[in-house]
């Protein structure tokens, strides 16, 4: 099967809770090796989307492919061999409480690898150095801090060298010495490694140190997309009014007149 | 902000919401035979992970055994000593040892044993799967290529269907003795005699039925457990989970007391066993 060039495409998917509808007829393209930042208020469906794209939760309407294949219809089996490319990092982390960090980790190793104990081990032992944690190993999710165990879930992400990644929030919660290093290890999993990410997050640092490609969600679908220097000078309120309050000083010094316009308001 | 909607206007209100919770209890039925269906049917694709198994049958005779033996014993007692007492004016009462056995071993036994563990086992199934559900476990379960029917149904399922059986044995002499103790300690009855009188009237057949239906309660509090567990929404939170495991309790009482009905008829009235 020739590979396609987008490793994922959203097509006009619709997505609602009840009467709430939070994914409005949205498109949404990510091309292989990239790392897309979605942004967007609290609320406004990024981890709806992510859910969708790990085939987690059904759509109302549209299509979704992933490394060329529709998922929206496909049955569990071929569904998990979609799955076993993609780490997820969910939002609360959603480790196993009733297992070690070890454990955790091991996860899929353990279900769908022959792998021997030490390999194993070792395995675990890389992944939780990537993360910067050390020596956590037999204890329990509940005796870790927020951040560690956000790490612990990124750990186990990437525990079966997923080729898409999707993140919910990497750095929320972290201080900001492991921010930048999860925010360095997310940038050379994509150099090196070649894995197209998707990430969520309200970190603008992180946002615009890790992102190759940006996207906006309003009200259910996209109201910006392009790289990081395309979103700094596009010309809408929403966007930018985002951006600013959570940009890294370089960003607040480019001449773009809509941006202007937020920080001379600020100021004064 | 009052703006009463067509469905709900006062003269088919009722009606209505009647009609909306015959189908929702309906579709609840649905979902958790579809649920049964699909464990059923994961049970026989291999590979069976014996670790999960295991784990899972101990946790239930580690957390069941002393109660279940407890409540048997007492349930024996109070049988003894009604036994006694209402076949004594017929001058009958040496057949007492007769009807404790028969109704521990045929009924109350595994009736017992089942009413223990749809509080004890089938309620912490619920509690944990539907914790795992708000938690976004089951999710990552998904996400990582595993199915959760196969990963935590089925071991659940198999460890009541496997331990109910065997705890039932354990309620039902533990019942059988505190007949003994009742009716010898109490009423001078002869010891010997009672023993005696147990053996005699202790057939196979009774003790298969006995364990048809501590097989199927056990399925019924596994199955019960775990959909209830399951069908929470991941929207439901803390509160939710709580209404989940004392739904399921309940749920499966009933479940537990429609099927041994249901058994009783089969078993006694239709196939005529005795
Ligand atoms: N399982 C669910 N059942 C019902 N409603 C849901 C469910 N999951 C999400 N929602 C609703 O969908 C909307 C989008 O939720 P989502 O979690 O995707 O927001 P988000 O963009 O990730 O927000 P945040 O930045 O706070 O994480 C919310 O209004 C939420 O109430
Ligand atoms: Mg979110």
């Amino acid at each position: 099967m020739p590979k396609t060039i987008f490793m994922i495409s959203i097509k006009n998917v619709r997505k609602a809770f009840g009467e709430k509808k939070v994914l409005n007829g949205l498109d949404l393209e990510i091309p292989r090796g990239e790392t897309l930042v979605i942004m967007g208020r609290s609320g406004c469906g990024k981890s709806v989307l992510l859910k969708i794209i790990a085939g987690l939760l059904p759509v109302d309407t549209g299509q979704v492919w992933v490394d060329g294949t529709e998922i929206t219809k496909l049955k569990r089996k071929p569904l998990n061999e979609i799955r076993r490319k993609i780490g997820m990092l969910f939002q609360s982390a959603a480790l196993f409480d009733s297992m070690t960090v070890a454990e955790n980790i091991a996860f899929m190793l353990d279900q769908h690898t022959d792998l021997s104990q030490q390999e194993v081990r070792k395995i675990v032992d890389e992944k939780l150095k990537l993360v910067d944690l050390q020596g956590v190993q037999e204890l329990r999710p509940a005796q870790l801090s927020g951040g560690m165990r956000k790490r612990v879930g990124l750990a186990r992400a990437l525990a079966f060298n997923p080729e898409i990644i999707l993140y919910d929030e990497p750095t929320t919660g972290l201080d900001p010495v492991t921010c930048t290093e999860i925010n360095e290890l997310m940038r050379d999993l994509n150099q090196k490694l070649e894995v197209t990410s998707v990430v969520v997050t309200h970190d603008m640092h992180s946002a615009f140190s890790v992102g190759t490609l940006m996207v906006m969600l309003y009200e259910g679908k996209q109201i910006a997309y392009g790289t990081p220097d395309d979103l700094i000078n596009e010309d809408n309120p929403v966007l930018q009014q985002f951006i600013l309050f959570g940009a890294p000083d370089q960003i607040l010094n480019i001449d773009n007149p809509t941006l202007k316009q937020f920080t001379g308001r600020n100021t004064e | 902000m009052h703006n009463p909607s067509p469905e709900s206007a006062p003269s088919n209100g009722l009606a209505f919401l009647m009609k909306n919770r015959v189908y929702h209890a309906l579709s609840e039925i649905g979902d958790a035979f579809r649920l049964l269906a699909e464990t059923i049917f994961q049970i026989f694709r291999p590979p069976l992970q014996f670790d999960l198994l295991m784990k899972q049958l101990l946790f239930i005779g580690f957390n069941s055994l002393s109660v279940v033996l407890v409540s048997g014993f007492f349930t024996g007692m109070v049988l003894g000593i009604q036994g006694y007492v209402q076949l004594k004016p017929y001058a009958v009462e040496g057949s007492v040892a007769q009807f404790v056995s028969i109704s521990v071993v045929k009924e109350l036994g595994p009736m017992i044993t089942a009413f223990v563990l749809s509080g004890r086992i089938g309620a912490s199934i619920t509690a944990e799967l539907s914790t795992m559900k708000v938690t976004e476990q089951i999710d990552a379960l998904e996400v990582m290529g595993t199915n959760p029917v196969k990963y935590l149904v089925v071991p659940r399922f198999l460890a009541c269907s496997i331990m109910l059986p065997i705890l039932t044995i354990f309620s039902t002499f533990a019942g059988i003795f505190g007949g003994y103790v009742a009716v010898v300690s109490l009423f001078s009855f002869n010891g010997d005699f009672y023993i005696l009188q147990v053996q005699k009237h202790l057939y196979v057949g009774s003790v298969l039925i006995s364990l048809i239906k501590a097989t199927s309660f056990g399925m019924a509090i596994a199955a019960v457990g775990c959909y209830k567990g399951f069908s929470i929404s991941t929207a439901g939170g803390a509160e939710g989970v709580g209404t989940a495991t004392t739904g399921s309790a309940v749920i499966s009482l009933v479940t537990i007391l429609v099927l041994d009905f249901v058994l009783n008829h089969i078993l006694f009235n239709i196939l005529g066993l005795k």
